[in-house]
């Protein structure tokens, strides 16, 4: 899946919608050894919510609906990836911010450049708070107290050496194709296992409890077909 | 099956025989029946080291035991009695009043792997044996107790990932690395030597069992929920 384009792929309804599409075609599709590896063009993977939209609504009290009109919008997404049936990667080569960096994150591994992008929680720059999704996120997969709190509560500016320290992506690479091939190297080698697809959306659901409850996941036990 | 021995302070808890020691209806029965006369019998500086004979610590779930009910439903039915009749034997070895140490000399899988995590120390060779949580791989989701366990126990969300998301064979280093573990040792008969030097370093301090119990329990808060354990206020004997 790509957000294709040089400008910032701020998450809008209309990007939104069509992220889930993809999503679902993704789900309908998918088999034993399926794997999602999402990535973007140009200088940023995403900058998040699309402010400028919401600030087209007018007035602030309108604006402000807006904007919780699109965090309650961009839940079902981040929803959608965190059940999926198949392993998920992405690969972030530039910039990824509020929104955008909680896309990354509802993957299972991200590969990042060293070269190009930071990691970057605005909110508290713009002063405002985050939904409880995005908190849940941040626990459920940043198991370093002292990370959370320089991402969230210092909206420090992270780039991909330090990332890779701080836990919060995977691996770390010279330039964008290197990036790339790693996410397909990583890809084959999990593909190669063909898992059967809905016994790791709920295994994966099952390591993150916290988050589900947030994202209104109900949890499923499944037995081997044949044992 | 599996025995149990005393000698001084320390309880001998051990799976014995070359087999893979499969929880099964009879060896899970057993090991609670031994876990039982461990805490009748237990008394200040009491500790409890468990291990097993051969290639295999545990190998987890009798799968075998659970197709021979001859159908699908019976197999399932089978299966899940077993996920229910060893979540005592995890809520035992959690309320157990004494320090518990289990030794991996061999491979720990699954809810053989959960017994083995079920204690407060864990020391593993690093020649051989792996731990490996093989439910994604033959297509079966965890138990509810068993995803707690991991998330009270494994601090990094990494080291979770990669045993329970990706099934990852982890080998003594591996889990040292990964937080699994406490300690690696090169033969099993170091491993053995080293859970003994442990266990009677921790058998001197002379803990008073109950406090011990309860101090663990309000360590995993989570997982006790999980397993419908009890906190009590326990105060010194004498204050």
């Amino acid at each position: 899946m790509t957000l294709t384009g040089e400008d910032e792929h701020r998450l809008n309804p209309a990007l939104i919608g069509s992220i889930r599409s993809v999503l679902a075609q993704v789900k309908s599709q998918a088999t034993r050894g399926s794997l999602l590896v999402t990535s973007a063009h140009g200088k940023f993977f995403s900058n998040g919510i699309d402010l400028r939209y919401v600030l087209a609504a007018g007035p602030y009290q309108a604006a402000k609906d807006r904007l919780m009109k699109m965090v309650d919008m961009f839940k079902p997404l981040v929803a959608n990836l965190i059940s999926l049936p198949m392993p998920t990667i992405a690969v972030v080569t530039g910039h990824a911010a509020g929104a955008g960096l909680v896309l990354a994150m509802s993957h299972d591994y991200i590969t990042m450049t060293s070269n190009k992008g930071v990691l970057y929680m605005c909110e508290l720059d713009l002063g405002s708070s985050l939904p409880d999704y995005f908190t849940a996120i941040f626990r459920s997969k940043l198991g370093s107290p002292s990370a959370r709190c320089a991402l969230l509560l210092r909206a420090a500016k992270v780039r991909g050496k330090e990332a890779l320290e701080m836990g919060i992506i995977d691996s770390v690479h010279g330039n964008e194709e290197e990036a790339m091939k790693a996410a397909k190297r990583l890809g084959d080698e999990l593909g190669k296992k063909k898992w059967e697809g809905k016994a790791y959306a709920e295994i994966r659901k099952g390591l993150y409890p916290e988050l589900c409850g947030s994202l209104g996941l109900k949890y499923t036990h499944i037995l081997p077909s044949r044992i | 099956m599996c025995t149990l021995e005393k000698k001084g302070n320390i309880f001998y808890l051990t799976l014995t025989g070359e087999d893979e020691h499969r929880l099964d209806p009879v060896l899970i029965d057993s090991i609670r029946s031994l876990l039982s006369q461990v805490k009748s019998g237990a008394s200040r500086g009491s500790v409890l080291i468990t291990s097993g004979h051969g290639k295999f610590f545990s190998n987890g779930f009798d799968l075998k035991y659970a197709q021979a009910a001859g159908s699908v439903q019976g197999a399932k039915d089978r299966l899940h009695n077993m996920v229910e009749i060893f979540k005592p034997v995890v809520a035992d070895l959690l309320s157990l009043p004494m320090p518990t140490i289990a030794v991996i000399t061999g491979h720990a899988a699954a809810a053989g792997l959960l017994l083995a995590m079920s204690h407060d120390y864990i020391l593993m060779r690093s020649d051989k044996g792996v731990l490996y949580m093989s439910e994604l791989d033959i297509g079966m989701t965890l138990p509810d107790y068993f995803t707690a366990m991991f998330r009270s126990k494994l601090g990094n969300p990494s080291a979770r990932r990669a045993l329970l998301l990706r099934a990852a064979k982890v080998t003594g280093d591996e889990a040292l690395g990964m937080g699994i573990v406490d300690s690696v040792h090169g033969s099993e008969e170091e491993t053995r030597e080293a859970a003994q030097r442990l266990g009677e370093g921790l058998a001197k301090k002379k803990w008073e069992g109950k406090v011990y119990a309860e101090i663990r329990k309000s360590l995993y808060p989570e997982l006790c929920g999980v397993l419908g354990l009890k906190d009590t206020i326990v105060l010194p004997a004498r204050l």
